[in-house]
C-alpha cells in the first residue's frame, strides 16, 4: 500500500486548520491507513508545529533549516522529491501555496496530480474515483485518477470534514539530514519581501451587516445602486473579487481566500455566482441572501434567502421600497 | 524577450447557464458563448505591455479543436505579434500533464525567455503552468500578479497569496509564470482590431511535429480521466422568493428586518 502523507501549512508555529481535513481525506482514502505529517520550514516553529501534528497524526516528518523558513515552494519541490518514497499519496490543501508547489512536484515525482477534489467516492484498487467542481462550481464531474505510481491531490479546504482527532501523542522523525542531502542549492527563485495588503477606509471584517456586489453589476457607473441600498440599509458594501480586478473598488471590500474574511450577521450577494474562493470569506454562517438572475447559480445552494432577478431592476426597487417603510 | 503565451478557448461562465447534456457524457455546449479563458486575457496583456517595454515579441498559442484558432486571432488582434495553434486528434480527452507534454515539446521549438500562462482555466485545476515549468525544469511562480523586468537576467515578480498579501521575489529566465486576474486592465479589443489579423497565417502544429508519440498524450497518457459530468446535488439550498416583485420585497425587507439587516 502506498504511504500517505499530508503537507502541514502553517504559520507563526500553528498548525493550519486544514490539517485535520487532509487527516479526513487520509481516511477516505483508506480507513486504516496511517497518514504521517511533513512538516517543513525553519526552527522553533517546526519544533512547536511538529509536536502539534503529533497530537493528530500517528506520525510527523520534520525537515528545519534556517533557508525553508520562508516556504518557498522553488526550494521545498525538489526536497520534497528526494523525500518522498515512490510511489507515495500526497494530501495539501488547494489554497495559494499548492498552486504554486504541487503542480510541479507530482512531475518530479512522476505521479498522477489531481487538482481541487471535494469527495473522494470511492477506490477500486489502485484507482481512485473522485469528486471535481468545473466552470466556477456550476457542473461537478466524476474522475479516476490512477494511484499506481503514486499521486500529489490537493483538497478543497472545508470539503473534507473530521471531528478534531486530538489525543494521540505520535512519534515525530526528524527527516532534515535526508531532506537536505547534500545541501539547498540555491534557488533560481528568491524571496525578497512580503507585502501586506493595505487596510483601506473601511474594515469590512467589523461590519455587521454587507451588501456584497459581483460581476453582475455590468458596469462600474450602475454601482450607484449598491451604495444607495447600502445606506437605506444602514450597511457597509463589500463585493466579489471581479469588481476589485476592475479598479471599481478598492481591494479591501474584496471578500475571499485572497481578499478579507468577513463574518457579519448578514450578507447580501448580489450578482454574485458562488465561486468558493468567495464564499471562503465568509464565516460565521451569516443570514445570507442571495440576487442573481440565473436560477441555477451556487450561490443559491448556499443562501438562505434567494430571489432570482435582475439586480439592475431589483436592487433600486427595494432601496425605495425600504426608503418608504423607514419614513 | 522573447515571450509564449498559452490560452485556451472556454464558455463564458459570468454569461452562460452551464448544463449537463442526457447522458452525462459533456455539458451542453449548443448556444454557449464562448471567449479566451479570463485569466489567459491579463497574460496575453502583461506579455505586450513588457513587449512594449524592453522589445522582442509575443506569441500566443493554444491546443485545441478547429475553435481553438478564435481565440489565438483575438490574442492577436491585441497585439501578439505570432499565433501557434496545436490540434491534433491525438490531444483529445489530454488531462492537463498531456497538454504541458504537448506545450513543453512547442516552446523546445523555440527560443523563448519567458512562457506566461493564466492561473487557472474553465476546469479550475491550476496545473498546467506549473507542471510545464518542471518539464522544462524552469522555475515557476503560480499566482503572479506584478512582473518589473530587473536586468537582462531576472524578473522581480510579485505573488498573490491568502488575504490579499503579497510575496516578491526575484526569479532567473527563463521561467514560467502563472498571471492571476487584475494584474493589469487588458485592453479593448474592436472589431477593427480583428478585421486586420483575420487573414493571417496560423500555423497548425500536431503531435508529429512536435516529435510527440501518440502514448505520450491523449487518453492513454491521462492519470486523471473525467468519467462524467453531472450538476452538483441542491443540498438544502436557497428558499426562493416568489410572488410578484412587490411581493418579494416585501417578504424581503420582513426578513432583513428580523434578522437585524436592516438599521
Ligand atoms: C487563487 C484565487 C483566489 C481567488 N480569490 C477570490 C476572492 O478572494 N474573492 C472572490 O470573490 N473571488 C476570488 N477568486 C475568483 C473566483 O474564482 C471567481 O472568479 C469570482 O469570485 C467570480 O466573481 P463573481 O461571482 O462576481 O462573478 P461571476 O462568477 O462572473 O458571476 C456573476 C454572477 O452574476 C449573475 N448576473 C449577471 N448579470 C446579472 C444581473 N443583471 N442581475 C443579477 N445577476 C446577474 C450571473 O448569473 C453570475 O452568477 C479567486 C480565484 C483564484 C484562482
Ligand atoms: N488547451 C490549452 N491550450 C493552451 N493553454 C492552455 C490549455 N489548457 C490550459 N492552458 C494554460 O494553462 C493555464 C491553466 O489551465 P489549467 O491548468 O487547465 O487550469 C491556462 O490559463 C492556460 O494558460
Amino acid at each position: 500500500m502506498a504511504q500517505i502523507f499530508a503537507y502541514i501549512l502553517h504559520q507563526n508555529g500553528v498548525m493550519d486548520d486544514t490539517a485535520v481535513e487532509l487527516l479526513a481525506a487520509g481516511a477516505a482514502l483508506e480507513p486504516d491507513a496511517s497518514v504521517t505529517a511533513l512538516v517543513v520550514g525553519s526552527n522553533p516553529d517546526v519544533e512547536q508545529v511538529s509536536r502539534e501534528a503529533a497530537r493528530s497524526f500517528d506520525t510527523v516528518w520534520k525537515v528545519a533549516g534556517e533557508a525553508l523558513a520562508y516556504p518557498n515552494a522553488e526550494v521545498i519541490r525538489p526536497l520534497l522529491a528526494r523525500l518522498l518514497p515512490k510511489g507515495s499519496i500526497l494530501l495539501m490543501p488547494h489554497e495559494h501555496f499548492s498552486m504554486d508547489l504541487a503542480p510541479g512536484l507530482s512531475v518530479l515525482l512522476e505521479a498522477a496530480y489531481l487538482p481541487d477534489a471535494v469527495a473522494f467516492e470511492e477506490r477500486q484498487g489502485q484507482t481512485l474515483k473522485a469528486v471535481r467542481e468545473e466552470f466556477n462550481g456550476m457542473v461537478s464531474t466524476h474522475v479516476a485518477c490512477d494511484l499506481s505510481s503514486g499521486a500529489v491531490i490537493t483538497l478543497r479546504p472545508g470539503a473534507f470534514a473530521l471531528d478534531q482527532e486530538q489525543g494521540k501523542n505520535g512519534q515525530v522523525v526528524d527527516k532534515t539530514e535526508q531532506a537536505l542531502q547534500g545541501g539547498i542549492p540555491e534557488p533560481l527563485r528568491r524571496f525578497l519581501e512580503l507585502v501586506e495588503a493595505e487596510a483601506g477606509d473601511v474594515d469590512i471584517s467589523k461590519s455587521e451587516v454587507l451588501v456584497s456586489v459581483g460581476r453582475g453589476i455590468e458596469d462600474q457607473e450602475n454601482l450607484e445602486i449598491i451604495h444607495e441600498l447600502a445606506e437605506a440599509m444602514g450597511a457597509d458594501v463589500s463585493c466579489s473579487r471581479p469588481i476589485v480586478d476592475a479598479k471599481w473598488m478598492e481591494k479591501s471590500r474584496q471578500v475571499g481566500t485572497s481578499g478579507k474574511t468577513v463574518k457579519p450577521k448578514v450578507y447580501l450577494a448580489l450578482g454574485i455566482s458562488g465561486s468558493f474562493q468567495h464564499l471562503g470569506g465568509i464565516k460565521g454562517a451569516p443570514f445570507m441572501v442571495a440576487v442573481n438572475k440565473n436560477p441555477k447559480a451556487p450561490i443559491f445552494q448556499v443562501a438562505d434567502v434567494g430571489v432570482v432577478a435582475d439586480i439592475l431592476d431589483f436592487v433600486p426597487q427595494l432601496t425605495e421600497k425600504i426608503e418608504e417603510t423607514a419614513k | 524577450m522573447e515571450i509564449l503565451v498559452c490560452v485556451k478557448r472556454v464558455p463564458d461562465t459570468s454569461e452562460n447557464e452551464i448544463t449537463v447534456n442526457k447522458d452525462g457524457t459533456d455539458i451542453e455546449r449548443e448556444d454557449l458563448v464562448y471567449s479566451v479563458n479570463e485569466w489567459d486575457n491579463y497574460a496575453v496583456e502583461e506579455a505586450i505591455r513588457l513587449r512594449d517595454k524592453v522589445g522582442g515579441s509575443v506569441t500566443v498559442v493554444s491546443l485545441g479543436p478547429e475553435d481553438a484558432e478564435e481565440v489565438v486571432r483575438r490574442e492577436m488582434a491585441m497585439g501578439a505579434d505570432k499565433g501557434i495553434h496545436l490540434m491534433d486528434a491525438a490531444f483529445e480527452a489530454s488531462d492537463g500533464y498531456g497538454i504541458a507534454t504537448a506545450l513543453k515539446a512547442e516552446i523546445l521549438k523555440g527560443s523563448y525567455d519567458l512562457v506566461l500562462t493564466g492561473a487557472q482555466a474553465d476546469d479550475g485545476a491550476g496545473q498546467v503552468g506549473g507542471m510545464l515549468a518542471a518539464m522544462l525544469q524552469w522555475p515557476f511562480a503560480a499566482l503572479v500578479n506584478k512582473v518589473e523586468v530587473a536586468d537582462d537576467g531576472t524578473l522581480k515578480v510579485g505573488r498573490e497569496i491568502a488575504g490579499g498579501n503579497q510575496e516578491f521575489s526575484e526569479i532567473r529566465l527563463p521561467c514560467v509564470l502563472s498571471i492571476q486576474t487584475g494584474i493589469n486592465e487588458p485592453r479593448y479589443v474592436g472589431i477593427r482590431g480583428i478585421r486586420k489579423v483575420a487573414s493571417v497565417e496560423i500555423p497548425v502544429h500536431g503531435a508529429a511535429d512536435l516529435g510527440l508519440s501518440l502514448e505520450a498524450v491523449g487518453a492513454a497518457a491521462a492519470r486523471v480521466k473525467r468519467l462524467d459530468y453531472f450538476l452538483p446535488e441542491l443540498g438544502e439550498g436557497a428558499e426562493i422568493l416568489e410572488g410578484t416583485e412587490e411581493e418579494i420585497i416585501d417578504k424581503l425587507i420582513e426578513l432583513l428586518k428580523s434578522k437585524g439587516g436592516i438599521k
